[in-house]
């Protein structure tokens, strides 16, 4: 009994743990989505950012500048998406696909000289007196400083968007871009600005994997969780909050299956790999069986191209 | 008409000189002058692409002239930017309305102020200002709730809590219900009493005599007259903005009504879409040689009607439509025309046609079967050809041949390509959904034309239009679509547009929550 209560502690710090890449990707791109933009690139923008934080870390010695280095590096590569689709009209959907491909080429590239280098975690950020309580100690007030930081960006997003004024105006140009050109506002800056923050978000939910989660670099490290990054903001009906539980519910059946793995049960193990993803699409579906809420949620310009003078 | 009057010591508020602008391929404006002085009501009239919509851009700083010069209360000015139009006091309140849809009245306005302050300060401005204006509003609510008027109340009242020295209004009344109408002329002349120089932008004649002091027109971009609307006939304005004598629509008497032709009995719809009216146990008759109009302010279900008789949403119940004695509530659009119905939607580009292809594909589109331009399969585009030619003939279509795109046609040449392509296929019941919305006055009378004719010839023909003045040309008898509920019909000539409005109000139906039987208020 008491042996089984010990794990829980464990299990609950590597779910908050596994959970944090989704968490910072998919609040990043419900940022970009939120001004009307669809950036499939998640993928991509996270492989970047995760090899190079690794390889300033590397580098440097410093974890902070490898993360400030993730951030700029998924900025940068999504300032491509926004150049290509803001500025050159180019096809959203193409364009981030493309992204996606570019980011596995190039992270491959840039990470052959860093494949098999170990790197120190990030240590841990013990909170004196709470994370020594019993059971949950550890997992809710021992984590590393970016997983709280993850929890942290969840109500701040939600501030951002519903409660300052540069929020709505973020939310009016996703919901009317041409409503909101007639009115005035810069309908391509608010957006690319959205968008670097995505590609920054997603550069730190990489660099969460590469530098702390699994602390190496290896080719397509990200293994499809941009995907479910997008997928997430999409089902969660665009509500930060909700995005925050879908990434929790991936990285709790994540941390699942690999303890049912590690039991011994006689499941091939890429069944038991797939649990997550499937869980977590399965979950969201059900949640947002509500149309009418999706139709609410949804911004109405999402993906639609602008152009000021049409 | 009286030449400009000469400066007085209040120099006007805004005064033109000159303007041009210029696109690629048109000249939208040509050296305009206009002078609106403090306090009036200034009409600006002239039929579709005579370059109103461009002008009162620049003056909102939307666009940018390319020569000439603005002087604001006599100084002269550069208008930078919408934000920079407003500083000066410039407020306009659009015809395809500003607002959106998920936000809430307080956030909508909020995002047309420079500092709109908090939230809750707003909210409680917002109230005070529509309750001195009666122009009833909640701020709490989102703006997917509300009806057309009241959205357009959002706008004003957003223009309003800036103090606004010159209002504009381009095409205000369009979607407003005669009543609701009324009581913005109310707030108007109100606003212009206390100095406000208000810019009208319409089409409707009638209201421009009613309303305004002073109007100018513009005939192809150019300034072709002015004068004081109060001392003219409607019909001496339409025809200074067309430039010719206006024809008005013949009507020859109705013979007997034939057969039905189209019986819709206890029609319902449900959608999934939070934003579509839900049509309620709607029944009607439209029988052959007549003309049925369905009146109703936009959003009232007419979308969902036109959507369940043309067959692009199937009903659940196959009775609850019936083309020509058979069953067709389960029928797509294409078995649906094979029984003689045509139908002309109200969006012109998209569903009416195909925006990038050309003329004579887009006739092909509905007239490939009756018409006989497909057969084994493959296309006869000789025969298509000679088809389109034969519309852009016969309707005096504007256009350099049938090779145009139809994005290429302004909506009045558009609308009557697309009248004609349908009404030349003979159609047994033709079903029209704002036949004549954003057309100038001469494809307007064009456009009655052909639906009276083709109904004198024995064909059914349905309009659901939101103007009623072009009802009342048009229908022989007349129902009215609120909240997804229709009123019964009356005889065009037995009712009133007064009696409509109130229908169109809501009069006739009890609230749109609960079921029961439609108040039988005509």
């Amino acid at each position: 009994m008491n042996a089984e209560l010990a794990l829980i502690g464990p299990i609950l710090a590597a779910m908050f743990a596994a959970a944090t890449p989704l968490l910072f990707a998919a609040l990043g791109e419900l940022v970009v989505e939120k001004s009307g933009v669809l950036n499939l690139g998640v993928e991509g923008m996270m492989l970047v950012g995760a090899v190079c934080g690794f390889a300033v870390t590397v580098k440097t010695g410093s974890a902070p500048l490898g993360f400030l280095a993730a951030a700029g590096a998924g900025a940068l590569t999504a300032s491509l998406f926004g150049a290509l689709t803001l500025g050159l009209l180019a096809n959203q959907v193409a364009t981030g696909l493309a992204l996606t491909l570019f980011g596995v080429g190039l992270s491959s590239l840039i990470g052959q000289g860093f494949v098999g280098i170990p790197l120190q975690g990030m240590p841990k950020l013990n909170i004196p007196g709470l994370s020594d309580l019993p059971v949950v100690g550890q997992a809710l007030f021992g984590q590393d400083v970016l997983v709280y930081l993850g929890v942290l960006a969840v109500p701040l997003v939600h501030l951002f968007l519903y409660r300052t004024r540069a929020g709505l105006v973020l939310r009016a140009v996703g919901e009317n871009h041409a409503a909101a050109h007639a009115l005035g506002y810069k309908v391509i800056r608010i957006r690319f600005l959205a968008v670097l923050f995505g590609g920054a978000m997603s550069g730190l939910g990489g660099a969460f994997l590469s530098m702390d989660y699994t602390p190496m670099w290896a080719e397509n490290m990200t293994a499809g969780r941009g995907w479910i990054a997008l997928a997430l903001v999409v089902f969660a009906t665009w509500k930060p909050h909700r995005v925050m539980l879908g990434a929790w519910l991936f990285g709790g059946v994540t941390i699942a299956q690999l303890h049912v793995q590690g039991l011994g049960f006689d499941i091939p193990s890429q069944l038991l790999s797939m649990l997550p993803y499937l869980a977590t699409v399965l979950v969201l579906v059900l949640i947002s069986r509500d149309v009418a809420r999706i139709r609410l949620n949804a911004p109405a310009c999402l993906g639609k191209l602008f152009h000021p003078d049409a | 008409m009286d030449s400009s009057l000469p400066t007085d010591p209040p120099p006007p508020r805004l005064e033109l000189r000159g303007i041009t602008k210029r696109f690629p391929g048109c000249l939208a404006n040509d050296h305009v002058d206009l002078v609106l002085q403090p306090g009036e009501i200034h009409a600006l009239l002239g039929e579709n692409g005579a370059g109103k919509s461009t002008l009162v851009k620049m003056i909102y700083g939307v666009l940018h002239p390319d020569s000439g010069t603005i002087l604001w209360q006599g100084r002269e000015t550069r208008v930078p930017d919408p934000a920079g139009a407003r500083q000066l006091g410039v407020g306009m309140v659009f015809q395809h309305f500003s607002l959106f849809d998920t936000l809430t009245v307080t956030e909508n306005i909020a995002l047309g102020l420079e500092k709109p302050g908090p939230m809750d300060a707003l909210a409680a401005k917002i109230r005070s200002v529509s309750e001195r204006y009666g122009l009833a509003l909640d701020p709490e609510r989102h703006v997917f709730h509300l009806s057309v008027g009241e959205r357009q109340r959002v706008e004003i009242v957003r223009c309003l809590l800036q103090d606004p020295k010159l209002l504009i209004m381009d095409e205000p009344t369009s979607v407003l219900t005669p009543q609701e109408a009324t009581k913005l002329f109310e707030t108007l002349r109100r606003l212009a009493a206390e100095g406000c120089t208000i810019l009208y932008i319409s089409h409707k004649l009638e209201e421009i005599r009613a309303l305004c002091s002073r109007a100018t027109v513009l005939r192809g971009g150019r300034v072709v007259g002015a004068c004081d609307p109060r001392l003219e006939t409607a019909r001496g304005l339409a025809e200074l903005m067309i430039g010719s004598e206006l024809s008005s629509p013949e009507r020859p008497p109705q013979g007997a009504a034939g057969a039905a032709r189209l019986s819709v009995r206890h029609l319902s719809t449900t959608s999934d879409n939070p934003f579509a009216t839900n049509l309620k146990d709607v029944s009607f008759e439209v029988r052959a040689g007549e003309i049925l109009g369905i009146a109703g302010v936009a959003g009232n279900g007419q979308a969902e009607l036109m959507a369940a008789l043309s067959g692009e949403v199937l009903v659940a119940d196959p009775a609850s439509v019936v083309i020509e004695g058979a069953r067709a509530g389960h029928l797509g659009p294409r078995a649906r025309r094979a029984l003689g119905l045509a139908f002309v939607p109200e969006e012109r580009l998209g569903r009416g046609t195909v925006p990038e292809l050309s003329l004579s594909d887009n006739a092909l589109l509905s007239g490939y079967a009756s018409e006989t331009l497909v057969t084994g399969g493959m296309v006869r585009f000789g025969r298509a050809r000679a088809y389109a030619e034969t519309i852009i003939k016969g309707f005096n279509v504007v256009t350099h041949g049938h090779r145009a795109e139809a994005r290429s046609l302004s909506g009045g040449n558009l609308q009557k390509f697309i009248i004609g392509r349908e009404v030349l296929q003979r159609p047994k019941l033709l079903i029209v959904g704002q036949p004549t919305w954003g057309v100038d006055a001469g494809a307007a009378a064009a456009i009655h034309q052909a639906l009276i004719g083709l109904a004198r010839s024995g064909a059914a023909v349905l309009v659901i239009s939101q103007d009623l003045d072009e009802l009342f040309v048009l229908s022989d008898r007349i129902s009215v679509l609120f909240h997804g509920r229709l009123s019964d019909s009356r005889p065009t000539h037995e009712t009133s547009v007064e009696r409509i409005g109130l229908l169109m109000g809501g009069l006739f139906a009890t609230p749109p929550d609960e079921d029961g039987e439609i108040a039988r208020a005509l």
